[in-house]
């Protein structure tokens, strides 16, 4: 499997437990289905870009950092989308993104096969 | 009296000395001595280099020949084989310069560096296993550490020499069951007090009295060290589910952290918004 689909995968998965947390909180449970699909496509981003960083860099630390990078950045998109609305709830949203992309961006690195390198190729 | 003893004694010790005439060896110093024969340091005159005299007292059989045929990087290379005028039979070879894996063993080393001189020594048993030759008298003493870290592995194969007590398999006919016998004795050797139980239990597979329940090859050896070096479980123990379970979080601590600070994350803001 390569590191983009591990990415694309985890950051799914990840990001749809992310958002099902959402339940626990009952002003926002009524808005679970939106949050899920919203939290897994975001997750799924982070992953597949991670995923493809992942191919090009093998480290660790910098996938992490990375994925971390990724999450922040998207869950700040959403919580400045959900602020337009109205409701500021920024630390809500970024701060569990954040380490959410930081479990992604370490899985990448960790998991799936690294790109082929082809020698000789011109 | 004791002048003539002295003098006996230098004779001895004079006639012992190999008899170089008539080869392009010229002798330095002795630097090991072994069951079957003495190591002496020698200048090669034709190629101006310093080379590793070994000079037998029984003649050298066919095998000779086959460990010359031996190309590996930790096996020292034979570069002729004759016999001397005085009718012993010597070879010469590389000489190594570093220090003897016994003297190697008492130095401050981690049990990494411990356990890639044993993976060192177990590539060139299974290298020289794979072209028919055993080495039949593994033991620290026949293992060199090289100041950069390489490892040469030394004295292969003479028919005549049966090991060494303490690392020569019990079994009456060596073979390559034998040589892993050796190589977890060697394993053994090299631990301390604080090694690992999975390293004392590769160990203890290795130099089992039973050949049938030792690794089937040097390879199946070196297969389940790598296994210990990267953090997973080893064929020779079956370690308890605590055990396990520790392994499990060295091996995924970061994942693990990673985990914790999300749950933690999610418990704060949880509570942050109740109270």
């Amino acid at each position: 499997m390569n590191k983009i689909l591990v990415g694309l995968i985890f950051g799914l998965v990840l990001g749809a437990l992310d958002g099902a947390t959402a339940w626990f909180y009952p002003e926002t449970r009524p808005l679970i289905g939106g949050i899920l699909i919203g939290s897994s496509f975001k997750g799924m981003l982070v992953g597949v870009l991670s995923g493809w960083f992942a191919r090009k860099v093998n480290s660790t630390g910098w996938g992490i950092t990375v994925g971390s990078v990724l999450g922040l950045l998207f869950a700040f998109f959403v919580a400045f989308m959900d602020a337009k609305s109205g409701k500021s709830h920024y630390l809500e949203i970024m701060l569990p993104g954040f380490v959410v992309g930081a479990i992604v961006g370490f899985l990448t690195q960790r998991m799936g096969a690294p790109a082929a390198t082809n020698i000789g190729a011109h | 009296m004791e002048v003539s003893d002295s003098i006996l004694e230098h004779l001895r010790r004079v006639t012992a000395l190999p008899d170089l005439t008539g080869t392009r060896y010229e002798l330095e110093t002795e630097i090991g001595r072994g069951g079957v024969g003495v190591v002496y340091a020698a200048r090669d005159r034709e190629l101006d280099r310093r080379v590793a005299l070994k000079v037998l007292e029984l003649p050298i059989a066919g095998e000779a020949q086959l460990i010359a045929r031996l190309e590996h990087p930790g096996i020292v290379p034979i570069f002729e084989t004759g016999t001397l005028a005085d009718g012993r039979s010597f070879y010469a070879m590389k000489l190594v310069s570093g220090t003897r894996l016994d003297h190697f063993a008492a130095g401050d080393h981690s049990l990494s560096e411990r356990l890639r001189v044993v993976r060192r020594v177990g590539e060139a048993l299974a290298y020289a296993h794979s072209r028919g030759v055993i080495h039949r008298d593994l033991k620290p003493q026949n293992v060199m550490v090289g100041e950069f870290g390489e490892v040469y592995v030394m004295d292969w194969g003479v028919e005549a020499v049966k090991g060494t007590v303490g690392f020569r398999a019990p079994e009456p006919r060596l073979d390559q069951l034998s040589d892993v016998y050796s190589l977890g004795a060697l394993l053994n050797f090299l631990s301390t007090a604080s090694s690992p139980r999975a390293v004392a239990a590769i160990a203890v597979k290795a130099t089992n009295a039973d050949p049938c329940q030792r690794y089937a090859s040097v390879s199946a050896f070196l297969a389940d060290v790598d296994r210990f070096e990267q953090g997973m479980a080893v064929e020779a123990w079956s370690e308890p589910v605590w055990h396990r379970f520790k392994r499990f979080a060295f091996r995924n601590a970061m994942l693990l952290w990673l985990l914790v600070a999300y749950t933690l994350v999610k418990f704060l803001m949880f509570f942050w918004k109740k109270f």
